[in-house]
């Protein structure tokens, strides 16, 4: 991100501020000024301009895996990235999990996702349909484990 | 289970047995829904049952990279962060539960229809001070043939009123389950959860046995 909006505003050094270039949002939207607007660094900044993963593989709860290290990198690929893969190789995580371990919001994860299993880095494994579950015994498992809580 | 992965071989000849294996485990992952209206103890039951975090979500992630001369539209889309809770318990390596608290604002819909995609059921919290607040989610998870209950969050010092009463004011169909709790304890909020796991197995084995999906 470049830095140039800091030189629009009067940054109390007595200074003279430079009379160009004018934002090209007017003084009356604030959005940009206050921690309301949210990020500086537009979501789709991070992603390139996509919205849309190139995968439809991630679920929230679809179970996110990564090879090791030695497996290589993305050369060219973001530090979100690259935070993103070391979150899954160091276990295998869901894709919730991963969102809020990176702290990024869940749209941009699966942008990025997408990516790293476009790389070849990652791998997916989807949550299976409730109505599709193999046998109820997963179910009992589950009632069991509540009850052990 | 679907699995992609990486074609890629090791190129220092390590033993096979070392390898990770090609296909991922049997990774299990479950979700229930916890919903109803704002304020009624949605993230305090997520919380009293599994370690709680914020998932942030955005309203609206605008496809930027189309026409560059668009941006004034795109900034006036601008997304909105929505937090959302979410907890998870893990039984055992590969078999863990999500429980994610619905957005309690009718503008977050959008949100719900990913949430409730492959969902094994929700739990609809209930304040009876406020009984109408759980309607739209009650609504929701009917019409999508979702499995759920009503779990009325018992909030200490108010009276509380039978179940009965509760189910004919929501005008639920007979086998809804309608359960008191104190969403503050973890005791009670796992008995909700049973409940609801226990319902919505019955309700997957009996379409099982139609045949319906």
């Amino acid at each position: 991100m470049t830095d140039f909006p800091r030189q629009w505003f009067d940054d109390g050094s007595g200074r003279p501020v430079p009379p160009s270039p004018p934002p090209s949002t007017p003084p009356s939207t604030p959005e940009w000024f206050d921690d309301e607007a949210g990020p500086l660094v537009r979501l789709y900044a991070m992603t390139a301009g996509r919205a849309r993963p190139t995968s439809e593989a991630f679920d929230l709860i679809a179970v996110v895996e990564a090879g090791e290290a030695d497996e290589g990198a993305p050369p060219d690929r973001s530090p979100e990235h690259a935070a993103i893969l070391a979150l899954c190789r160091a276990s295998p995580s869901s894709v919730a999990d991963i969102a809020a371990d990176s702290d990024l919001p869940v749209g941009v994860v699966r942008v990025l996702l997408g990516d790293l299993l476009d790389d070849g880095l990652i791998r997916v494994s989807r949550p299976v349909e409730p109505a599709q579950l193999p046998d109820e015994h997963i179910l009992r498992e589950v009632i069991d484990g509540l009850r052990a809580l | 289970m679907d699995s992609v992965h990486s074609d890629q071989r090791h190129p220092d000849g390590r033993h096979p047995g070392e390898r990770r294996p090609e296909r991922p485990g049997p990774y299990l992952s479950l979700k229930i829904l916890v919903a109803g209206g704002f304020g009624v103890g949605k993230t305090t039951f997520v919380g009293s049952v599994s370690e709680i975090r914020p998932l942030r979500t955005e309203e609206q992630l605008t496809e930027a990279g189309r026409p560059v001369d668009d941006l004034e539209g795109v900034e006036r889309k601008t997304t909105t962060t929505v937090a959302m809770d979410f907890g998870r318990i893990t039984f055992r390596d590969g078999l863990a539960l999500y429980l994610f608290g619905t957005p309690g604002q009718d503008r977050f819909w959008f949100l719900w229809d990913e949430l409730v995609s492959g969902a094994l059921g929700a739990a609809v919290l209930a304040d009876t001070r406020r009984l109408e607040d759980c309607f739209p989610a009650v609504d929701y998870f009917e019409r999508r043939g979702i499995p759920f209950i009503v779990a009325v969050n018992c909030f200490a010092g108010f009276h509380t009123y039978p179940a009965d009463e509760v189910r004919s004011a929501l005008d639920l169909d007979p086998g809804t389950p309608v359960v008191m709790c104190d969403a503050r304890e973890q005791g009670s909020a796992k008995e909700v959860l049973i409940a609801l796991v226990e319902h919505a197995r019955n309700i997957y084995s009996a379409r099982q046995e139609d045949g319906s999906p």
